[in-house]
């Protein structure tokens, strides 16, 4: 059954498979031409888990939705992940979340330590008492040469908290483990508690470098599920707020790449820089994140011709500022010699993963919400997918730079020509039974949000999806056979969510 | 060389000239310190998540930090009392140099974000003595954010006894003062005060720069 971004489909219409036609059905479509977007489960009343699929043919821009009935008397599957590399985390998050066997995963561990969601037993016997990692196994090499470095929860920057384990002969790595969940606060059951206020604030803190992405992919749910259609102002102010998360975060990621390769000038120029663009959304908004910025039904405040005309003259103080440091630091060769070649992704390891944002586009992969899926201000302003060619460090920082280009282009095109409008609709209560589906190309890649409602009109489950899940195997991949020295660099590359991992 | 020269003369000095200066004026639209309506009325600085539509008129202030849980709740009765500075003999000891450990529990990345900003040319922290470093080992005290997970409270306690007496402690963000918007989350905690003792309370969702700035010039008794 066919689905758009900030869509909504009745429960009932969505095909409901047996499990086994169910997994030849997205093993099929995946091995052609189709992504895994999304994988998850939701309780039904009579205590069975759905479990929907949602699957991703980029080029045509179609959404499919497909869904099975696993029953609570035996609650196990054949594992995807075996046939489908894309599907790992996923499949983790089913067992934990629901306490269900995906049969044959290759690696079933606990994603972020938590009971499960159906007060059944969990299928890990120690989960909720246990803190990370419990007693669960890393993966391990047996060598009297090979070594193991341990790094984490507790970091040396101001970043947030992850456990790295690196099996390493020498300073090459072999294999590095990602042990995520410290930052687990259990937000999706949150998120679908009775008070859509509270969700709204909560969607704001999902990963707080990405309040605008979040926010506006949780406002879009809403007004998918109340049919509420907001004005083109609304729009395109949603627009210049995500435009501007990006340009902080990728000028910042710059300043940091540049710090991490040794050449301090631009990573002090582009921190400062990142500050610029914080500051413009502190204008807009009042808050250094946006937080505030979005509600279902619109937006919160308006850029009048005085305030646009002020942003567009400091965009194009910015973007000279921008060219003059991203000269510098991509021109230098001590800098070059330690992005080329370091933590390559080829394009078709990138398709098997299933990565997306930047690190997708740094391989040469076509995703980008905005152009795949276009929805509000994208629809009449394209920005055009900024590709690198090399999967490596180098090519994750060009496609930064490109990007905050053509963000800016695109930002100064919209900003001269906002159309008119009210800011603000109230929107009506949420269609009861019913599928919202939104994806909004954060700074990270794609974002999807899905609220699931009950027979009155309730979130009865409410799924959240940072790109950052679909990434965290791939910066793992790209450490193998690298030295442990690039691990730091290779990281930055990525700059992958903690939290937008660990909900 | 040139190329970098020149760039570098084009960038200038940024450095802002806080605390001899008056600070940078706040834009209109941002949300500082709450302005109380009526009598009766109490507001808690540390559980409230400074969004714009929660019925709370907002002033242009960026000044909250304190030294007390309680201060935090300000009403007509009660204004709000900020951040008093270290006694004498803690002032000996850090007032020159203050070395912190940044530990996020469940931090969104926002509070995070923002205080790393102050180690950017513009805010300049070093300036004041005051340095981020990477282990608690060498630190004077901890920086806590986030609402404490279940799953980060033993490594918060690691760090905060591997952290060598006196130490202080400074919770920064409305999730680390309260649980903030996670409160009433089963993998979340009430506040960090609840846990270890906490010396300084830096409100906000996240804390404007300045806000956190100005609450360690306070703590350092530099303003």
């Amino acid at each position: 059954m066919e689905l758009f971004n900030g869509g909504q489909i009745s429960l009932s219409n969505i095909p409901a498979l047996a499990v086994e036609e169910f997994r030849g059905h997205v093993l099929n479509r995946c091995h052609e031409d189709a992504r895994l977007v999304n994988l998850f489960g939701a309780l039904e009343p009579n205590g069975q888990v759905r479990l929907f699929a949602i699957l991703g043919q980029d080029e045509e821009a179609e959404l499919e939705i497909l869904s099975t009935f696993i029953p609570p008397q035996a609650p196990q599957y054949q594992s995807l992940t075996k046939d489908l590399l894309q599907a790992h985390l996923f499949e983790r998050e089913i067992a934990e979340q629901w306490a269900i066997t995906p049969a044959g995963h290759p690696w079933l561990k606990p994603l972020r330590y938590h009971s499960n969601y159906r007060s059944a037993a969990d299928i890990w016997n120690n989960i909720a008492h246990k803190t990370i990692p419990g007693e669960y196994p890393f993966y391990a090499v047996a060598s009297e040469e090979a070594h193991e470095v341990g790094v984490g929860p507790v970091h040396a920057g101001i970043i947030e908290p992850g456990h790295f384990r690196f099996q390493c002969h020498g300073e090459a790595i072999m294999h590095l483990e990602i042990q995520l969940g410290y930052q687990h606060r259990g937000i999706e059951p949150l998120m679908a508690g009775p008070d859509l206020k509270r969700s709204m604030l909560l969607s704001e803190s999902i990963a707080g470098d990405t309040s605008i992405g979040h926010s506006t992919a949780f406002c879009e749910v809403v007004e998918s599920l109340t049919g509420c259609a907001i004005s083109a102002r609304a729009q395109a102010i949603r627009a210049v707020a995500l435009e501007l998360e990006r340009l902080a975060n990728h000028i910042g990621d710059l300043g940091a790449l540049g710090m991490d390769a040794g050449f301090l000038p631009t990573s002090a120029y582009f921190g400062r820089m990142r500050g610029d663009y914080l500051n413009l959304l502190l204008s807009l908004t009042g808050n250094r994140f946006g937080k505030g910025l979005s509600r279902p039904g619109g937006v919160l405040f308006d850029i009048d011709a005085k305030m646009a005309d002020d942003l567009c003259s400091k965009l194009k103080k910015y973007r000279e500022e921008f060219q003059d440091v991203s000269d510098l630091l991509f021109t230098r060769p001590s800098v070059l010699a330690r992005f080329e070649g370091v933590g390559t992704i080829s394009l078709k390891d990138a398709k098997e993963i299933g990565l997306v944002g930047p690190a997708g586009r740094a391989s040469q992969l076509e995703c980008d919400v905005r152009m795949n899926y276009s929805s509000g201000m994208w629809q009449y302003h394209h920005v055009p997918i900024s590709l690198g060619a090399t999967g490596d460090v180098y090519a994750r920082a060009l496609v930064r730079r490109q990007e905050v280009v053509r963000s800016l282009e695109f930002l100064l095109r919209i900003l001269s020509s906002l159309p008119a409008g009210e800011i603000f609709v109230q929107p009506g209560p949420m269609k009861p039974d019913t599928l919202g589906a939104s994806m909004v190309e954060g700074w990270r890649g794609e974002i999807m949000h899905v609220g699931i409602t009950n027979s009155i009109g309730g979130f009865a489950r409410y799924k959240i999806k940072d790109p950052s899940f679909h990434n965290w195997f791939g910066l793992a991949y790209a450490m193998r056979g690298q030295e442990i020295s690039d691990f730091p660099l290779c990281n930055k590359s990525f700059n992958l969510s903690y939290c937008g991992h660990d909900l | 060389m040139l190329k970098i020269l020149r760039t570098r003369f084009k960038q200038g000095c940024r450095t802002m000239l806080f605390p001899k200066a008056k600070a940078p004026a706040l834009p209109s639209r941002y949300r500082g310190r709450p302005i109380i309506a009526g009598q009766g009325d109490s507001i808690d600085l540390g559980k409230i998540s400074f969004s714009p539509d929660s019925g709370i008129a907002y002033s242009n202030d960026p000044q909250m930090a304190t030294s007390k849980r309680e201060d935090l709740i300000i009403s007509k009765e009660r204004e709000l009392v900020l951040a008093r500075a270290l006694n004498d003999k803690m002032l000996r000891i850090f007032g020159r140099s203050l070395k912190l450990r940044q530990v996020s529990a469940g931090g969104c990345n926002a509070c995070e974000s923002d205080i790393n900003v102050l180690n950017t040319p513009v805010w300049d922290l070093s300036r004041f003595g005051i340095q981020f470093v990477a282990s608690p080992r060498h630190a004077d005290g901890i920086v806590v954010t986030g609402p404490i997970t279940r799953n980060m409270h033993e490594a918060l306690l690691k760090t905060y006894e591997a952290t060598p007496d006196p130490k202080i402690v400074i919770a920064v963000g409305s999730c680390a003062i309260s649980g903030g918007i996670f409160s009433e989350s089963p993998q979340c905690s009430k506040g960090l005060n609840a846990i270890i003792p906490v010396d300084l309370f830096i409100p906000g969702c996240p804390p404007h720069p300045l806000t956190t700035l100005d609450g360690l010039l306070r703590l350092l008794d530099r303003l």
